[in-house]
């Protein structure tokens, strides 16, 4: 069989490949930065001496982690019109989606890199007259984030992986981008070959990225 | 708001078949993806979890390669990878159903997860137990045969628990080449019976059953293999 990759001209890698990686990269991003800041919120009502903060956000976390992600961008695209009465596109649910998704995650990872950090640090904080939020704000995350970073890194990997699943509402990411070309240039074997490459090197890149990150992070300490 | 209606569960199909019917076949194709493509994944996982921590570098490399592989290009990329390419690359692939080619494709990408995780475990056992069975004369294979692997073994099983429900939650991508699995009867049902939410809540129902299944097997296999004094083992 003869691989013809002669479609490949610079107009659609223009219009269709970047264009679906643009918002590959946009939903990662967006999903990332809001994730981890709703994800570390999770993670301190989890470890709250409230009950009830700590028993929602249980349950949130573990009712996220047992659904199939695709059955949540289901959900969300189905819900938003339900609730606000009109719907929001396939891009806006899917960047909701991953927020609340990947929240779930982060925050177990905050929740671990919080309980990394010596509790005498929390009470020194305390000693000194601060407060909850001022003991966390300045001594205890700043600590936990760092201790974290490779791990929080990685689950980004993740999520720019799971970001193909939009394909699911259709929402115009980098992998419907190259089963945009399959289709229109009837070169299905072609289009996923270069989608499997390009994925590949970029995950590849990320991950060599964050070991050098992790060798960094350990010297500092 | 809205008031739930079931009714459509018990409607026809085709022929004499219900949705309630269709849903319970979905719902057997996603256990049967998941225990295949769990089955494959285990058996290369720990093939190549094994080679990565031997003396030899050429099985190390072969295994870092495989791992790094099937861990960086998405699961539904993999799937598509099987679907559309493999079978025109490499014609014996085009004899396989779809569904052969789902499990193939998340039991090889399961399998780059369950090496670094076979990986890790190898290399938690002390390393004065790989050299004292070596100083007994023991070859490489039968280091590993007799020393290491029943102890590796006993220490990654329960971590390989959280991707037996992992592979279930994953299965629900082969919807994108039409396997008529949970995810794909949602979206299906969805579309014919405008019951969104029905459709949808059942569905996510019995995800939840199976991940509440395999999690109660697990807590069976962790009791019933766990090493006394070592690292998560009681008394």
């Amino acid at each position: 069989m003869n691989l013809d990759f002669s479609f490949l001209t610079l107009k659609v890698i223009n219009n269709i490949i970047l264009t679906g990686l643009i918002f590959s990269i946009k939903l990662t991003l967006i999903a990332m930065v809001l994730g981890i800041i709703l994800g570390t919120f999770l993670a301190m009502m989890r470890l709250s001496r409230f009950k009830i903060l700590s028993s929602f956000a249980l349950a949130y976390v573990t009712i996220i982690r047992s659904i199939p992600l695709v059955m949540v961008i289901l959900w969300v695209f189905l819900l938003i019109p339900l609730f606000i009465g009109r719907s929001l596109g396939t891009e806006y649910s899917a960047i909701i989606t991953f927020t609340l998704f990947e929240a779930a995650f982060y925050a177990e990872i905050m929740r671990a890199g919080i309980q990394s950090v010596k509790r005498d640090q929390a009470n020194a904080g305390y000693a000194l007259g601060m407060n909850y939020f001022q003991c966390m704000g300045y001594v205890v995350l700043p600590q936990a984030f760092r201790n974290m970073l490779p791990v929080l890194l990685t689950q980004t990997i993740v999520l720019f992986q799971d970001t193909s699943l939009v394909y699911a509402i259709g929402a115009f990411d980098l992998l419907k981008g190259f089963s945009i070309i399959s289709k229109n240039f009837n070169r299905p074997v072609e289009a996923y070959i270069l989608a499997t490459i390009v994925y590949f090197i970029i995950c590849f890149s990320l991950s060599y990225l964050v070991k050098r990150i992790q060798n960094r992070v350990r010297i500092v300490r | 708001m809205f008031t739930l209606d079931w009714s459509f569960l018990s409607k026809k199909v085709v022929g004499s078949q219900t949705y309630l019917g269709w849903l319970m076949t979905a719902w057997e194709t996603t256990l049967t993806i998941s225990l295949f493509a769990f089955i494959i994944a285990f058996a290369l996982g720990f093939l190549m979890g094994v080679f990565r921590t031997t003396q030899n570098k050429y099985l190390v490399l072969i295994g870092n390669v495989w791992t790094e592989i099937f861990r960086n290009i998405p699961v539904l990329v993999q799937i598509f990878l099987w679907y559309f390419v493999m079978p025109k690359l490499f014609p014996i692939f085009s004899k396989l159903p779809s569904f052969a080619l789902a499990v193939i494709a998340l039991g090889l990408f399961t399998s780059s997860r369950i090496s670094e995780q076979v990986r890790a475990g190898i290399q938690s056992i002390p390393t004065d137990q790989r050299y004292a069975s070596l100083a007994l004369g023991l070859t490489t294979y039968q280091s590993y045969r007799f020393v290491l692997l029943p102890v590796a073994f006993r220490l990654v099983l329960p971590p390989l628990t959280s991707e037996a429900m992992n592979i279930i939650k994953n299965s629900s991508v082969a919807f994108a080449v039409s396997i008529a699995e949970l995810t794909m009867y949602a979206i299906q049902v969805q579309e014919e019976t405008a019951r969104g939410i029905e459709v949808y809540l059942i569905v996510t129902g019995l995800y939840f059953i199976s991940a509440f299944i395999v999690n109660l097997l697990s807590i069976l296999i962790e009791k019933s293999i766990q090493i006394p004094h070592f690292i998560g083992g009681r008394k």
